[in-house]
């Protein structure tokens, strides 16, 4: 059996209930612990969804999702909830740091959903990951007085936060400067190199795919081509 | 808890005119509330106290036309001992109706005798003497101001006065009083205890024990326990409330009208809070969506929503309650009779205000109720998708 950190087994999901659209077609797909992966794609070729599945937002129609070795068919909402606060983490074509509060409030929001309070280890660790993703300067900006590079950068280091071990991340440069998505992508195998942690990215970019471990790609729904370094 | 409460607080102050604009809404509503129930109560306050501040809230008399009690002092301390915290100013009269004549006329008058110290505490003689000084010894008496003018009277004039036993009394007039009721000013003529008893020869018996209480509401009740206490079928205990059915009826006509506009008022506060905190939850949906998406709880992000509508709550309230206050002094202040007096007077009652802050407060939490589903059931996945 493989070392698998995040699987799906016959996993079907469909849309609409009188039109009927496929989105993905029985799919088996594991990724192992410590793993840098890329799934590429048409767009409306269901990687997104594939993506959603993956982290519990979206649930599929057949088939189970099974993480950290638990399947998670029959969870409650709420073990839902407390499972994507510990052990992923999300990273968005759009940031979606929550505007009201600074860049070190943002980082400790996951902290804080599952305890509450932010002590001040946790407020040391939140500012060494800001350290990490370059922003120990801009810590207390506000969301929205940082550049699109700082607010997706401090939104990395929000789904760092919780030491996740696995992190999902959906077009997580699509908005960003060529450049820019240089820095986001080494900054991405640092942390997968130095913590471990799997990265499961999707991307439309080549480039970017090509410096994955492995490249996952699906087209109407299915795996056409899957590809291990 | 504390999370919410902070992303609450948080979601308020970023959009300050929104907040601004439903505080003011609630404080409004606060104020209104506060002001017409102060008002009203004020008015009702020193309705009463014109009625009834200044005349017997309970008279014990004997059921006998005619008749007196006798050992009046006894009777004074049972009654007192009833419920020595409500009643006060106990006061014996003795009282018979009179005719007096002068030269080209004569007139029905109902002479009163009493303690003059005793009586102050009810009918406060001595602030209402507006001639002349207290009628003191014997075969003195004091007269209305009315009376004085219809029958051309004044201090220092003698006039007789005759019994309906047929004896006559002439007696001094020391003084002229207003009661500020022309009815007695027409009818009444004063004097001290001694005086009436010895000239109606009712010996030491006096007509009647009238007195007052602290709460003037409770009046009947006490009139209860008194004629429970006195257990004497020759003595009535009567009360201002059943003679004055009428306006006490007029009272609760008001408090019920009043009441009304103050629910009215509460209900358009609470519609608009749900439906500003409503707006809110969409144009906060991404942030709540990504909150869920870290991990929060359905009934967590829920109580973000009624956190914002506890705070607007508390904080409407507070600047309501200051609003209301400064409101109803001013009316008290600027709106003024001829004299200067206040229409109304101002009047604060702290529980009343009490109360109404907290409906204000429970009512904007309630009013967070409906946003508050909404967002539980709002899915991170819409947000997401649609970014």
């Amino acid at each position: 059996m493989d070392n698998y950190v995040v699987e799906v087994k016959g996993v079907n999901k469909v849309y609409g209930k009188t039109i009927k659209t496929v989105a993905l077609h029985n799919l088996n797909l594991g990724f192992k612990t410590g793993s840098f992966n890329a799934i590429i794609g048409e767009s409306g070729s269901g990687k997104s969804t594939l993506l959603n599945i993956l982290g519990t937002l979206d649930r599929p129609t057949k088939g189970d999702v099974i993480i950290n070795g638990v399947s998670t068919k029959n969870m409650s909402k709420g073990r839902l909830s407390d499972l994507r606060n510990e052990t992923l983490g999300f990273v968005f074509q759009f940031h979606y740091l929550l505007p009201e509060f600074t860049a070190l409030e943002n980082v400790l929001m996951p902290y804080r959903i599952a305890n509450g309070k932010a002590g001040k280890k946790s407020r040391d660790r939140a500012r060494e990951i800001l350290n990490l993703v370059g922003l120990e300067k801009v810590e207390n900006n506000l969301a929205t007085n940082m550049s699109g590079g700082q607010q997706q950068r401090t939104a990395i280091a929000r789904a760092l936060m919780n030491q996740p071990k696995i992190i999902l991340a959906d077009e997580p440069t699509g908005n960003l400067d060529s450049q820019t998505t240089d820095s986001i992508y080494q900054l991405f195998r640092k942390i997968n190199q130095e913590l471990g942690t799997t990265f499961i990215i999707i991307t439309h970019d080549r480039r970017v795919a090509e410096k994955a471990d492995r490249i996952v790609e699906i087209l109407d729904g299915r795996i056409s081509l899957d590809i291990v370094k | 808890m504390k999370l919410a409460f902070d992303i609450a607080l948080r979601f308020l102050k970023s959009s300050k005119g929104q907040t601004a604009l439903i505080v003011l809404g609630i404080a409004i509503g606060v104020s209104v509330q506060i002001f017409i129930g102060s008002l009203i109560t004020g008015l009702q306050k020193s309705l009463v106290d014109k009625t009834v501040g200044s005349a017997p809230q309970i008279t014990v008399s004997p059921q006998e036309d005619g008749a007196y009690i006798l050992d009046s002092q006894a009777e004074a301390k049972t009654i007192k001992a009833t419920n020595p915290e409500e009643i006060k100013n106990l006061v014996a009269v003795t009282q018979g109706p009179a005719i007096l004549n002068t030269a080209d006329e004569s007139a029905t008058i109902l002479l009163r005798g009493f303690d003059w110290k005793a009586a102050q505490g009810i009918y406060k003689i001595s602030d209402r003497i507006v001639k002349g000084e207290l009628a003191t010894n014997d075969n003195e008496i004091i007269i209305g101001e009315d009376f004085a003018k219809n029958l051309n009277l004044s201090v220092g004039d003698t006039i007789e006065l005759i019994t309906p036993a047929r004896k006559t009394g002439k007696f001094l007039i020391t003084g002229i009083f207003d009661l500020q009721v022309k009815s007695l000013n027409e009818s009444w003529i004063l004097s001290n205890d001694r005086a009436v008893q010895e000239f109606l020869e009712t010996g030491e018996g006096v007509s009647q024990i009238e007195m007052q209480v602290n709460d003037v509401f409770a009046a009947d009740e006490v009139a209860g326990e008194i004629e429970k206490r006195l257990n004497e079928d020759t003595l009535v205990v009567t009360n201002w409330k059943e003679e004055n059915a009428a306006l006490l009826s007029g009272l609760s006509g008001q408090t019920a009208s009043s009441l009304m506009i103050q629910v009215f008022v509460m209900i358009s506060v609470v519609l608009g809070i749900a439906s500003v905190l409503a707006i809110s939850v969409v144009q906060k949906s991404k942030q709540i969506g990504i909150l869920k998406a870290m991990g929060m709880h359905n009934p967590k992000a829920s109580l973000v929503f009624l956190f914002q509508g506890f705070l607007l709550g508390v904080l409407g309230a507070l600047v309501g309650v200051g609003l209301g206050i400064g409101l109803s002094w001013s009316f008290a202040t600027f709106v003024t009779n001829p004299d200067g007096s206040s229409l109304v007077p101002f009047f604060i009652d702290w529980s009343f205000i009490g109360i109404s802050a907290g409906i204000a407060v429970a009512a904007s939490t309630l009013a967070a109720l409906i946003p508050a589903i909404r967002v539980s059931r709002l899915d991170p996945m819409e947000v997401i998708k649609n970014g």
